[in-house]
């Protein structure tokens, strides 16, 4: 049996979820790729969803240079990579530029998702602006 | 295969003058494979007659496959013939939790004050079996589960052989997440297990006006079981999961609305599940 396997259900709510928040978010599936964020993240990441399209989470998060007071974050320290590979909350502060070339700055809350049967589905980012 | 209807009423049964014709049983369909293995979809109260002719037939190994625990969609095994007979095998498949396991979540039917009789005590050999994530095999068919919107950790099944593919998604409310014709298939829910299949039995409890006084009950309207059909490609319809306060008349007239629907989206015919009523595939 070939079956294209649909979005997990989770990842289905979670958007509808985000696309009905004010709040900016992001979500991604359990292999890292980036599968949507919301309007209100549009504003933060200078760029709509439907162009950006699904794109892996480490290829479009090292876009806007993420940066703390003691420099250039690590891809492997930036909240998303910390919620998606060891799989727990994190958040920080970051300064970072925009696909619209404007710096912002923002708190990121990432954490990961688990479905029925703790299956690890993805994780959601929550942008919270400074 | 051959795909037959022992209980097509949704929440509770329904007997009475009214629900004659479409009948009055909760949850449960037969699924009877070329090879001579056979699927049953769900333990509502139609699988008390069907593990009568079970018996009859002399079948003593069989596969239920459990979309929720939602009382009618379970209420029945208590009752089902073959549970009662030492020489039978029953593989009972249902939904993970990990909270507790199948067989734990389903004894609690069978406890006081629900029963007299403890799990435990059933004659036949029952084997509990959490679904795969991936699809699996059963003799020559093919089976794959996923989780669909639904309150609880709710399944549906897709079925195939080598010649037919069927679709089992009873309880189903997809338009809680959007609307259907607004999203690409790999956002809908269930889309994939009935992605292109011959036959797809789905949710169809409401009328469009009794849906927006229901939404996030886990049950899809008329309109939103045709947008799906329509949206997976699946080639026929069945309505089922039909509401307890629908006469066979109100079931006739939510027929006709499908049917209209289903013209104005160019898609298949839709028919009602009845009790009794047999679907051969392909």
């Amino acid at each position: 049996m070939e079956t294209r396997r649909h979005k997990h259900l989770v990842l289905i709510l979670a958007r509808e979820f985000a696309s009905n928040l004010a709040t900016p978010m992001l979500i991604a599936d359990d292999q890292g790729t980036l599968v949507f964020y919301n309007e209100a993240a549009e504003a933060v990441v200078g760029r709509p969803f439907a162009e950006a399209g699904e794109i892996s989470l480490d290829e479009w998060s090292e876009s806007f240079g993420p940066r703390t007071e003691s420099g250039a974050v690590p891809p492997e320290r930036l909240t998303t990579q910390i919620a998606l590979h060891e799989r727990r909350a994190a958040h920080e502060r970051y300064r970072i530029t925009s696909v619209d070339g404007v710096e912002r700055e923002v708190s990121v809350t990432a954490f990961p998702l688990f479905a029925h049967a703790d299956e690890f589905v993805g994780i959601v980012a929550i942008f919270w602006r400074e | 295969m051959r795909v037959k209807i022992w209980g097509c009423r949704g929440s509770v049964p329904t007997p009475g003058p009214d629900t004659v014709t479409y009948g009055g049983n909760t949850s449960c369909v037969e699924v009877f494979a070329d090879d001579g293995t056979t699927f049953v979809l769900d333990a509502g109260t139609g699988i008390r007659g069907l593990g009568l002719d079970l018996l009859e037939r002399g079948i003593g190994r069989i596969h239920l496959c459990l979309t929720h625990l939602h009382l009618d969609h379970l209420e029945g095994l208590r009752f089902f013939a073959p549970l009662w007979d030492e020489r039978v095998e029953l593989d009972i498949w249902g939904p993970p939790s990990h909270e507790l396991s199948l067989q734990e979540r389903i004894a609690r039917a069978f406890s006081p004050p629900l029963f007299p009789v403890d799990l435990r005590d059933v004659p036949a050999a029952l084997t509990f079996h959490d679904v795969p994530r991936e699809p699996w095999a059963i003799g020559r068919t093919t089976l794959a589960a996923d989780f669909v919107l639904h309150p609880g950790p709710t399944i549906g099944y897709r079925i195939e052989t080598a010649g037919a593919s069927f679709a089992y998604i009873p309880d189903h409310e997809p338009a809680l997440a959007g609307t259907i014709a607004d999203r690409s298939t790999d956002w809908i829910s269930g889309a994939s297990l009935a992605e292109g299949v011959d036959a797809l039995i789905h949710d169809s409890q409401y009328f469009e006006d009794e849906y927006e006084q229901r939404i996030g009950w886990g049950h899809s309207s008329v309109a939103d079981a045709v947008a799906f059909t329509g949206a997976v490609g699946a080639r026929r319809l069945v309505l089922f999961h039909h509401e307890p306060h629908h006469s066979d008349g109100l079931l006739e007239q939510l027929e006709d609305r499908a049917r209209e629907l289903a013209i104005r989206n160019r898609g298949p015919s839709p028919m009602l599940a009845h009790e009794g009523m047999v679907v051969e595939l392909p």
